[in-house]
């Protein structure tokens, strides 16, 4: 099948108002005869829920937690973006689209950017309304930050829990129609296949997590919103329930899957402390607005303290090497994320890292610190303040700010960073690859969609801070509910599906068939073995840096590790209880077909893009001789993959970037 | 550190439960509580036993999902934190650690450690939301200035997690810290005075049709609170209350 990216016509600036204009409506009278299934929670499938609930659809909603509340949006800690230009400093729609295509290296599609820069700013208007605490100044008006990739202050935030009050928000509009009835939720149930019919999406295989059930549940539409797939990994930022499995169903009954080998690494982790950790802890980008990164100049130096002979504030400010500042004048501390990491990997290869693995550098706050402490002296006019003086007031001032991270990072790692710089390594965060999708947000099959981080649509090979939270609420609240619409207009005749047809059947055989293989296989290691093992390979050969030979060996090696755990997994319990087990069986199933195809994706891309260096693709010459090099002429393609059988045979659909409104250059941060 | 937990096992909702013991070695003091679980749990399914259930997810402090009952507190001895911000370096060698589900009428266990707290969504349900149409068509963000004074509060109000420690805690079995924390947010933003009476009516209604007891001001919830949501808030949701029958 062809990719059509159904891209509208016209001027990039009218094209989502055109659009609108156009489309087919559904009577308000007829959309309570559609149902839509909504999976996963979060802000974009959270909102997607509320909103498409309002409209009058009658929408089912499915979570693995408790309840949606707890969905992993919850943990983004920095903020929002959005053009709001409240600060005056340059910002417009078409910077913060320019921004997000620059920092995505260009690999994502621009009709869809702009339409995200568009809606950014209702989003922020939408959340005022529903009582989203969102960061005051004295005046009563909002309050912005920056992040890293931009010049401008446009991150709307909430102390660090963005997340948290954004999802709450979505997830009180969802109560809202919970409450209803507008919205049947399904807390506790994971979905395990997509059923088709006619080519159509029309319904889903779930479990019921807590009794075990397998349910058929049917719909006009099924909206995918998963989240991402950094899990794979083993070791990320990601929840430990946060899986591939929805979207990777959806991928094995047609839906493409893009970009797979574009996850982003986040600079600003906790550093890894042992073999036991189960996952790391982000700390905000927010952070490197007041925190400066550097490592010791001095190779001894650097020894001494991964011996902690000697303290990291016992070294001179001319023997620190502040290397983003350094290499980077223009962004400093606030270039990207791949940046920063890729800096971060490469001093620490060096061997300057900062903690007894060496896989760590400082954040370091004295200066912001100090530097709120004069201007506090001043203000409250207090002459000839101390230096301890100084500190107290700016130390007040840092709390404010980012109170809860440091909290966060002392529980963790045992140490007062207000006292000692923080530590920290870049570690995988958020997937920019995922689901193909088209202008419509519909996948390769037809009334299928998929939002938020499970698609791939807007963030490029790299996601600039504070964009996820954007693009998940803009899907949800502003974009599928229009673009749904326009498809559903063809349903009104369409009358219930059953469940009881060929098609449920057979969905629900496999997805039975698959869990009494796991519970009757009584081999000899644990999910997590496997799970650990893959994580391994992927962070070894399709990490941060990657090069053909490595990448050639981690299909092999998935494949055989894959094979292993078909015939030695060991799954303890039954099928009919609550099973954690079960369920981490078939999540790192899924991961172990997906990893392989993650290496495939990654060998074809033979460009450095986003966060992943590509060792055979490097800068030689000039100013950014080093840094990472696309190439535009061989790869400003999206790469969608059809599976086939074995992710090994997926067939490569490659659709072509064309930029029309920002020209293709070097990215320079310096 | 090599340790004995006391770990309440039960098979589902209907079967009768019990305190078994189990050891633990090589724990390092590094861990977090629920990476000491994965030992356990990686040390049962090897031996072909079943894993202990238990609720965890971000293992960040944020989502609120680790509801263990630990030596008698809530998410344990460690204060202001989850129970995936608990480290082993609270305990010592030798210890022996009682491990059991949040306990209360309104969460009853669905399996081990595993309790079903779906009585909150049903009171959140109740009101907890401000009627609001998510078209995006709403006034510009900044039209209704908030003070900051009035915006730091609810945020701190909005900072519950929804974890059930304030109810596991309470000699009463009370909801009321939850509850008065997304009243108290409300309440203090001028988007949520249109419906506040309604909001504080309803939601503390089905607070008492849960089966949550009342609060007898112990303050034991505030002290065993992760994220420090202050007996205020208690305060105000009754002041509201009694706003709204007047």
């Amino acid at each position: 099948m062809a990719l059509d990216s159904k891209i509208p016509h016209g001027p990039i600036k009218d094209k989502w108002t055109d659009y609108k204009n156009h489309i087919n409506l559904v009577n308000p009278a007829n959309k309570r005869h559609i149902d839509i299934i909504v999976v996963g929670t979060g802000l974009a499938g959270g909102s997607a829920a509320a909103t498409l609930a309002e409209l009058g659809y009658n929408v089912k909603a499915f979570a693995y937690q408790d309840s949606p509340r707890r969905a992993h949006s919850i943990a983004a800690q920095g903020g929002i973006n959005a053009a709001k230009n409240y600060q005056g400093d340059g910002d417009s729609t078409y910077r913060l689209f320019y921004d997000t295509v620059k920092g995505g290296d260009y690999r994502s599609r621009e009709a869809n950017v702009y339409r995200l820069a568009e809606v950014s700013a209702n989003i922020i208007d939408q959340c005022v309304a529903q009582g989203v605490p969102f960061a005051r100044d004295y005046g009563g008006l909002l309050d912005n930050r920056s992040f890293g990739g931009v010049l401008v202050s446009r991150t709307f935030y909430a102390k660090g829990q963005t997340g948290q009050q954004l999802l709450l928000g979505a997830y009180s509009a969802m109560n809202r129609q919970i409450a209803r009835g507008k919205i049947e939720m399904f807390n506790r149930h994971e979905m395990l296949d997509v059923v088709k019919v006619d080519g159509k999406a029309r319904g889903i295989i779930a479990r019921n997590l807590i009794t075990g059930e397998i349910e058929r549940h049917s719909a006009h539409a099924v909206v995918i919103a998963s989240g991402g797939y950094g899990n794979v990994y083993f070791l990320s930022t990601n929840a430990m329930g946060s899986n591939a499995t929805a979207a990777w169903k959806i991928h094995k009954k047609g839906a493409y899957f893009a970009n797979p080998c574009y996850t982003q690494i986040h600079p600003t982790c906790i550093p890894r402390s042992g073999d036991y950790q189960s996952k790391l802890t982000l700390m905000s980008e927010s952070l490197r607005n007041d925190g400066r990164i550097w490592v010791p100049k001095n190779i001894e130096d650097a020894k001494a303290i991964q011996k902690r002979e000697i303290k990291p504030t016992d070294i001179a400010e001319e023997n620190r090497d502040y290397f983003l500042e350094r290499r980077y004048p223009a962004f400093g501390n606030l270039v990207p994320r791949d940046v920063a990491s890729r800096a971060a990997k490469e001093r620490c290869d060096a061997g300057f890292g900062v903690n007894a693995t060496g896989e760590a550098v400082f954040l370091d706050f004295a200066t912001a610190i100090t530097r709120y402490g004069k201007t506090q002296a001043k203000i409250h006019n207090i002459e000839n303040a101390s230096d301890a003086k100084i500190y107290e007031l700016g130390q007040a001032i840092v709390e404010e700010k980012y109170g809860n991270l440091f909290q966060m990072y002392e529980k963790i790692v045992d140490e007062n960073p207000y006292e000692t710089p923080m530590m920290i390594y870049p570690a995988t965060h958020y997937t920019m690859g995922g689901i193909w999708v088209d202008y419509n947000l519909m996948t390769s099959v037809d009334g299928l969609y998929c939002i938020g981080e499970a698609n791939f649509s807007e963030h490029g090979a790299n996601r600039l801070g504070a964009s996820a939270l954007m693009q998940g609420l803009a899907d949800g609240y502003f974009v599928l509910p229009y673009t749904i619409g326009d498809y559903l207009s063809n349903e009104i005749r369409t009358g219930k599906i059953p469940t009881n047809t060929p098609e449920f059947d057979e969905a629900e055989k496999e997805v039975t068939d698959r869990i009494n293989f796991f519970i009757n296989n009584n081999g000899e290691y644990s999910v997590d073995y496997y799970h650990k093992k893959l994580g391994n390979i992927m962070w070894e050969k399709c990490g941060m840096s990657r090069n053909e030979q490595g990448l050639k060996e981690a299909m092999v090696e998935i494949k055989a590790l894959r094979e292993d755990f078909w015939k030695n997994v060991k799954v303890p319990g039954s099928a009919n209880e609550m099973n954690p087990e079960l369920e981490k069986a078939g999540r790192v199933a899924d991961f172990l077909e997906l990893g392989e195809l993650f290496a495939k994706d990654a060998l074809d891309r033979n460009e450095s893009c986003g966060g992943h260096f590509r060792e055979e693709s490097v800068e030689l010459e000039g100013e950014q001789k080093g840094e990472a090099k696309r190439n535009d002429t061989d790869y400003a393609y999206v790469a969608a993959w059809e599976y086939t059988g074995e992710p090994a045979d997926a067939v490569l659909h490659k659709e072509i970037l064309e930029f029309k409104d920002i020209e293709l250059k070097q990215r320079s941060y310096k | 550190m090599n340790l004995t937990l006391k770990i309440w096992r039960q098979k589902d909702s209907k079967s009768k439960g019990q305190m078994v013991d189990y050891k633990v070695t090589d724990i390092s003091e590094h861990m977090s509580f629920l990476e000491m679980m994965d030992v356990l749990n990686e040390q049962l399914v090897n031996t072909g036993e079943e894993p202990v259930a238990f609720d965890h997810d971000c293992r960040e402090g944020i989502c609120g999902m680790c509801s263990m009952y630990i030596n008698g507190e809530a998410h344990g001895p460690d204060r202001g934190v989850t129970t995936c911000q608990l480290h082993m370096r609270m305990f010592k060698d030798g210890d022996t650690i009682t491990i059991e589900p949040f306990r209360a009428a309104a969460f009853p266990v669905i399996k081990d450690l595993v309790v079903d707290r779906t009585s909150f969504e049903r009171i959140q349900q109740a009101g907890g939301y401000i009627s609001v149409n998510t078209s995006g068509n709403t006034q510009d963000a900044n039209s209704i200035p908030i003070s900051k004074h009035a915006a730091d509060e609810a945020m701190d109000a909005a900072t519950c997690i929804g974890c059930g420690a304030c109810v596991a805690t309470c000699k009463n079995s009370s909801a009321m810290l939850f509850v008065g924390a997304k009243v108290s947010q409300y309440a203090l933003l001028p988007q949520g005075q249109i419906e506040a009476a309604d909001r504080v009516r309803n939601m503390v209604a089905q607070m008492d049709l849960e089966g949550f007891g009342n609060c007898t001001n112990t303050g034991a919830c505030e002290i065993e609170c992760p994220k420090g949501i202050s007996l205020e808030n208690i305060a105000r949701m009754n002041r509201e209350l009694m706003k709204a029958n007047l």
